[in-house]
């Protein structure tokens, strides 16, 4: 049929994508599959591996002494990954929220609601486990109040968020009396300072929180609808996905994301406090963004959005281990913010032209 | 009455516009003197709305000559024709609902000194310009959101008329008005042309035609097949005529000899099935291995119609039943499990997701099926999807590929392919549930589908009538219904004005009884 000439040219000139299914990627293995739009997400990240990078190389000539040797290099390196550990989790539940085409602006606020509930002396009497049994549900429904008013009072997610940003923050001072409430449960503390593998606990769990998101996102039906929902809500209604419920799941999950994460900063910090989580909100954001992960919805990887938080965090150590001031730090963020969304339009730009 | 003798406002000749595998417009003519109301008649797909396009510059023309005061020009951009003083009302007013009714009427060329806005003068403006138009009541600081539909028009010839505009085209402006709105349409109309201003009219009632045109143009594939006939005088047997008989080559596949007995219990038992405002009372049934094909104007309610059966809409009033037993209202998720399956009106908005990939936009009504404890396998999607692209015949068949990157045809059988799969049957499919689809609502199955692919989906939903799944399909285009379906359902004005075989239907006949005001239906009780 010679009406179809032009999709099929469109086809080729976009991404290379040449081949398609399994039975002709065997051919010639790995460039193939480079070609592949399969491994199209996978080029996309490339693009931060190699920011990465050109971090470690600026680290390794403004610090020899920390970045060309070893055992210092895994230290600093833990000390980064740790860092980025609690933004980390929170930037997970953000991802997955950005791209149902939504956000979460109220992320920050629950870290300190559940923070600061969980360390109160009535809770701390009952034990660590009950310390983060009682952070995880605090977030857990606060997070799932904001999908309630989204989903069903039809609520602009950036609004209903933003009133749970305010009052979550202000229930917090006022359990809290404003004060820092010291952690007194040794299970608490240990969670930041022991190691497991080698490892510590806080990157473990930054490890697997990413994990379980990864294959929330990319391996389950829950996955599916989300992606679903943001792609195109009306023909996911139409194809039978109930849009509604997946969105009260989703900020469900951002909201668990919290508790976890104020269990991970109230034991570094080894208090509760209504000021942890200060501008999570805008960092969980930034991250998931310079991941790939469209405000518009539809499209985001969470490999994307942890090398978006490493990418973050390297920036900040770079600037502590050469003793430069902080606001030189921000002012470098924001810079890495504009960047990544520039190159991604290009891309996306670029794309539209052709097809 | 119009001045033929002097040079006219407006000639087209022959004006031929073409898109990716459609000759739109295809050899017009069109003359338009000043202070005249010509009519513009046509079947859907005739090539009214291109016409429009090309008058508004919104569309370049690909050859033939527009005079205009009897200079050729030549628009560029929207913006050239409404300053040369052609002005569109389009059937969606392109008004901002928030916006308060002089600075609708004003927008784009808003006076200003400095940049600031002079709004006392606007208003006082655009309340000189309402009360032109007869109309002074409609108040100026109103936003427009707030007004009716009949009022809203009025601001968009409002708007017409601040750019000082000597053509006005109207697309289908009574379609949205009650009966005495129209009289004051009518009146405004007339107070227009009194003034020299050239009106288009476009209309699918041959009764306001006669009430308000001067002269009639008649288009039928993207050609004009009559021009400048006296609308008053011309029988309404001579402008049917003249709009059917489509030359287009549409392939129908053979109809088999039909084995379903028609007393077995329907697949689908629709009964009194109401929504006020959109359509009343709807009784139908379809049997397993049978075509419906419902047609209609515009607003009709057809579309409506079909979203409320599957229950993206919730009705009102009345029931829907498959094999027998009650759909509860409103509940989409229900309908896709009785069986039931929906190929939207806006294929790209309500259908697809453009920037996935095949597979996923065919597999997303299924993939919980071809999931294990809430794990998807994407593996067994894509088989199924790559199954279903050969037996649709796919072009290009790999399913891999962003969707967007397939023609408007292909996309379609994506769509329809979401409801062909069978997870039960699947070797892949590990669990068992669902019993796949039994009933196609199928919405404009081939709109901005070419000509060539269009017997490809003809063929496509036949042989799965065939098969003994049941169509209830919803078409513009006669010419598609009448070939297509076994049995035909026609909507007016929200009710199904006449069921027939298909066999037992011309175009003539459908054409005329569902445009009001037409001769045949003073002998059709």
């Amino acid at each position: 049929m010679t009406e179809h000439a032009p999709a099929t040219t469109t086809v080729d000139t976009h991404a290379g994508a040449t081949s398609d299914g399994p039975q002709t990627r065997s051919g010639s293995g790995l460039r193939r599959w480079l070609r592949d739009d399969r491994s199209e997400p996978f080029r996309r990240n490339l693009g931060l591996v190699v920011v990465l990078l050109v971090l470690y190389a600026i680290g390794a000539w403004s610090r020899p002494d920390i970045f060309l040797h070893r055992g210092r290099l895994w230290s600093n390196e833990l000390t980064v990954l740790t860092l980025a550990s609690s933004i980390g989790v929170v930037a997970i539940g953000m991802t997955l929220v950005i791209i149902s085409g939504g956000i979460d602006l109220s992320v920050g606020a629950l870290l300190a609601l559940a923070s600061v509930w969980c360390t109160t002396l009535a809770t701390q009497a009952h034990g660590a486990l009950t310390m983060v049994f009682v952070a995880l549900v605090v977030a857990t429904i606060a997070g799932t109040v904001n999908g309630v008013l989204i989903a069903y009072g039809r609520l602009a997610p950036f609004i209903a968020t933003l009133a749970m940003m305010v009052a979550a923050r202000g229930l917090a001072q006022k359990i809290s009396g404003k004060s820092t409430q010291v952690v007194k449960v040794d299970g608490i503390t240990k969670i930041a300072q022991d190691r497991v593998f080698g490892l510590p606990w806080l990157v473990v769990i930054f490890a697997g929180v990413a994990a379980i998101g990864w294959v929330l996102l990319n391996r389950t039906t829950f996955g599916r609808r989300t992606t679903a929902v943001g792609g195109n809500e009306e023909a996911a209604r139409l194809a039978g996905i109930n849009v509604r419920r997946t969105r009260v799941l989703l900020y469900a999950l951002s909201g668990t994301c919290c508790g976890i994460a104020a269990v991970m900063v109230t034991a570094q910090a080894n208090s509760g406090s209504s000021d942890h989580g200060n501008l999570y909100e805008l960092q969980a954001i930034a991250a998931a963004i310079i991941g790939g992960t469209a405000l518009a919805g539809g499209r985001g990887t969470i490999v994307g959005t942890v090398l978006g938080v490493l990418v973050f965090t390297q920036i900040t150590n770079l600037f502590i281990v050469n003793n430069l001031a902080v606001e030189y730090q921000l002012i470098a963020q924001g810079v890495i913010i504009v960047a990544a969304v520039l190159l991604q339009q290009f891309r996306v730009g670029s794309l539209r032209k052709r097809v | 009455m119009t001045t033929t003798d002097e040079v006219p406002l407006l000639e087209l000749h022959d004006i031929v516009k073409t898109f990716p595998g459609v000759r739109a417009l295809d050899g017009v003519q069109l003359q338009v003197a000043a202070g005249e109301v010509h009519c513009l008649l046509g079947q859907n797909g005739a090539g009214k709305s291109t016409l429009i396009k090309v008058l508004a510059g919104v569309h370049k023309p690909d050859s033939g000559s527009m005079l205009w005061h009897g200079s050729e020009v030549s628009f560029s951009n929207p913006q050239a024709a409404t300053k040369a003083g052609i002005a569109t009302i389009y059937q969606e007013l392109d008004l901002v609902d928030d916006l308060s009714v002089a600075e609708n009427i004003f927008l784009g060329h808003e006076q200003s000194i400095q940049g600031f806005v002079r709004r006392e003068h606007m208003r006082s403006d655009a309340r000189a310009v309402l009360a032109r138009l007869g109309h002074g009541e409609i108040p100026v600081s109103r936003k427009v959101g707030r007004l009716s539909s009949a009022a809203k028009q009025i601001v968009s010839m409002g708007r017409a008329l601040s750019h000082e505009a000597q053509l006005i085209v109207m697309d289908e402006p009574s379609a949205v008005l009650a009966h005495d709105e129209v009289a004051n349409l009518f009146r405004v109309v007339r107070e227009l042309t009194s003034r020299g201003i050239a009106v288009i009219y476009i209309s699918h009632r041959l009764e306001e035609l006669r009430q308000i045109g001067d002269r009639v143009t008649v288009l039928k594939d993207g050609r004009t097949s009559a021009v400048n006939l006296p609308v008053k005088t011309t029988t309404t047997d001579d402008l049917v005529r003249r709009m059917t008989g489509r030359t287009i080559e549409y392939v129908f596949p053979e109809r088999r000899p039909r084995r379903v007995e028609s007393d077995s219990v329907p697949l689908l038992d629709v009964r009194g099935l109401t929504r006020i405002g959109e359509f009343r009372d709807i009784s139908l049934s379809v049997h397993a291995g049978e075509i419906v094909g419902i047609t209609g104007l515009v607003g009709s309610g057809r579309s409506e119609l079909l979203e409320t059966i599957y229950g993206a809409r919730k009705a009102q009033a009345g029931s829907v039943s498959v094999q027998g037993r009650a759909l509860p209202h409103g509940r989409i998720d229900r309908a896709v499990r009785a069986g039931l399956g929906l190929a939207p009106e806006e294929r790209k908005a309500q259908a697809l997701i453009l920037e996935d990939r095949i597979y996923r936009n065919v597999t997303l009504s299924t993939f919980a099926q071809y999931a294990t404890a809430g794990l998807t396998s994407a593996s067994a999607e894509r088989t199924a999807a790559k199954r279903i692209a050969d037996l649709l015949a796919l072009q290009p068949s790999g399913v891999t590929r962003p969707v967007k990157t397939l023609s408007g045809g292909n996309q379609q059988k994506v769509v329809l392919g979401r409801w062909l799969l069978d997870p039960d049957g699947d070797q892949s499919a590990p669990r068992r549930r669902g019993r796949g689809t039994k009933l196609l609502l199928l919405d404009e199955p081939t709109r901005g589908v070419d000509v060539g692919a269009r017997a490809d989906l003809y063929r496509v939903i036949r042989r799965l009538a065939d098969d003994g799944m049941g169509v209830l399909m919803v078409s513009s285009e006669v010419p598609e219904v009448l070939g297509l379906a076994d049995r035909v359902l026609l909507m007016r004005e929200g009710h199904l004005i006449r069921e027939a075989a298909a066999g037992d239907l011309d175009e003539e006949t459908v054409l005329d009884l569902v445009m009001a005001g037409s001769l045949l239906e003073v002998s059709q009780p």
